[in-house]
């Protein structure tokens, strides 16, 4: 119990790591992967869209497997069920109780095939497991250049669509009359969030899309309603989960997922700390 | 004469909106047909009529969303288009989150320029001195920085109509703006609409289904009952024949003290 607690906290041996390329790979990773996560957490906690992007990483947890089965790259299969999925949740729209249960019931399916498929496979178990948790040390420089790449893509689109996107997300019936093709930018919002998911699952992992997608946002919500501020404050918050998640990880040498989702549930507690001790004195 | 004329100073036999034998259907289902109706600039039409009677829906096809099943539609002169400048546009109010991150003044921003593309770097001092203004206007400078999901009701819907107003249309829907709220944001919404009518001309087509607050700004009433309509002035409409005849039914105006109460009136079950 007490080696366990030791091992989780261990610093021995992180300053040499650090200078290793394969950890220096893995974390430009993660700092990619922060920024692109910051930058569209407001957007999805804005327009309630927590647990779709939950079932994109599912289904690109389902991809992934079925690449793995087949014997093509798991990138390939990840991405194809991410964008199937986040396609499928985008054209449903802003309508809560339909894309509630339609995100569940195509979740339910997917996550039930690629258990299947991973059971079927029998190749190495480290594979398997990798597409949960990720592999972030396993990252190397074409996986950089496919990172790169999609945060430069998402970056670029939301460099045009932005405020837009901004207004069909917190406000949506006075910008469909305002003529912003809402019914447009909510699949194209959707598959923004399927690439990086699909992008990101590999390396990281099923559970830390997730936390570092919707936590940094929801965090920033408690204690800003400006949207630049919550934008820049959710992503020093991605970049601290990530960058200080995998460091953390290094010398356990433990999957990063507890690491990453504890920062970034500490930011979140922090946030609401804050954010009630203000309310309390703007209420008086 | 070459000067530029404010909107709203245009000549009087210019029309803001302009119906022409409009028909709406949806699929065996007729909303409304045969609908020749002139809002001239600075006028102020109410659109009244039990639910489902088509009231949104002809706002929605002044704003382009949606075409008509016959007839021919103006606003200002030209088809409606999504996004038109000429049009603001009230909704009626509506819970907002908490937590959403959006201030008051970012919800009047993007209703001057939130349908444009881009991030909002460009024209920023132009842009924040426009909402500035349409702040100072319905008397919201105090709470300019608050999230809008923790203003009161009175407060959003005063915010709606700078939203609306920022933009400097000719024309104002509103689509139930006084719904919910209590007797004196009633007044407040009436008469910060009603001071951009007499200011600047805007046209006002005001769907509500209770005519009272608004009365005394009203010139014409739209009726629109289960396919059939009636226009005129609301001495001409808001009497017990006029209401019997679109109802098809007993249906008896009363007026005490300047209100008007309809008895009888209940909206038929589609």
């Amino acid at each position: 119990m007490n080696d366990n607690l030791t091992r989780l906290f261990t610093l021995d041996g992180t300053g040499q790591l650090l200078g290793l390329p394969f950890v220096q790979s893995a974390l430009v990773a993660a700092a990619l992967l922060g920024l692109v996560a910051g930058v569209l957490a407001p957007l999805i906690v804005a327009r309630g869209m927590a647990f779709a992007v939950h079932g994109t990483a599912e289904l690109a947890f389902t991809g992934g497997a079925a690449a793995l089965l087949i014997g093509i790259s798991v990138s390939v299969g990840a991405v194809v069920g991410a964008v199937a999925a986040g396609l499928v949740f985008g054209l449903l729209g802003l309508r809560q109780r339909e894309r509630d249960s339609v995100i569940g019931v195509v979740l339910a399916f997917g996550l039930g095939l690629g258990v299947l498929m991973i059971s079927l496979y029998d190749g190495r178990a480290a594979n398997k497991f990798g597409l949960l948790t990720g592999s972030i040390v396993s990252v190397d420089s074409t996986n950089l250049w496919v990172l790169t790449a999609v945060v430069v893509v998402v970056l670029a689109v939301l460099a045009v669509v932005y405020r837009p996107l901004l207004f069909a997300s917190t406000d949506p019936d006075v910008a469909l009359a305002r003529g912003v093709p809402t019914r447009l930018l909510s699949p194209l919002f959707a598959v923004l969030i399927a690439l990086t998911t699909a992008i990101a699952v590999p390396i990281v992992g099923a559970v830390i899309v997730l936390a570092v997608t919707v936590i940094p946002g929801a965090a920033a919500a408690r204690v800003t309603a400006n949207p630049l501020t919550a934008t820049l404050l959710a992503v020093a918050f991605a970049e601290l989960a990530l960058l200080g998640g995998t460091v953390l990880s290094l010398a356990p040498g433990l999957p990063i997922s507890g690491y990453v989702a504890t920062i970034a549930f500490l930011c979140y507690v922090g946030c609401r700390l804050v954010g009630r001790a203000r309310g309390q004195v703007r209420v008086g | 004469m070459t000067t530029v004329a404010p909107r709203g100073a245009r000549e009087e036999t210019a029309t803001a909106v302009t119906l022409r034998g409009a028909s709406l259907r949806f699929g065996e289902r007729t909303l409304w047909e045969g609908l020749d109706l002139d809002v001239s600039p600075g006028e102020f039409l109410a659109i009244l009529g039990p639910n489902g009677s088509g009231k949104t829906t002809l706002l929605r096809v002044l704003l382009g969303l949606q075409p008509l099943h016959a007839g021919s539609v103006l606003v200002e002169g030209t088809t409606p288009a999504r996004g038109s400048r000429a049009i603001g546009y009230i909704p009626q109010q509506k819970a907002m989150p908490e937590d959403l991150t959006l201030r008051a003044s970012d919800l009047v921003g993007l209703g001057l320029d939130g349908h444009r593309p881009g991030v909002g770097l460009r024209h920023r001092a132009e842009r924040r001195e426009k909402v500035r203004a349409a702040l100072e206007s319905v008397g919201a400078t105090r709470y300019a920085s608050a999230p809008v999901g923790r203003l009161s009701g009175g407060e959003q819907q005063r915010l709606r109509v700078a939203q609306a107003l920022v933009g400097d249309p000719s024309v104002l829907l509103c689509d139930e703006p006084l719904l919910s709220l209590d007797l004196a944001h009633q007044r407040v919404v009436t008469e910060l609409i009603e001071q951009r009518r007499r200011e600047a001309g805007t046209a006002v087509l005001f769907v509500t289904h209770e005519i009272n607050p608004v009365l005394p700004l009203v010139d014409r009433v739209l009726y629109l009952v289960d396919g059939r309509f009636r226009i005129g002035t609301p001495d001409e409409v808001m009497t017990s024949d006029a209401l019997s005849e679109l109802y098809r039914t007993e249906v008896d105006v009363l007026r005490v003290r300047n209100r008007l109460v309809v008895v009888g009136a209940e909206a038929p079950h589609p």
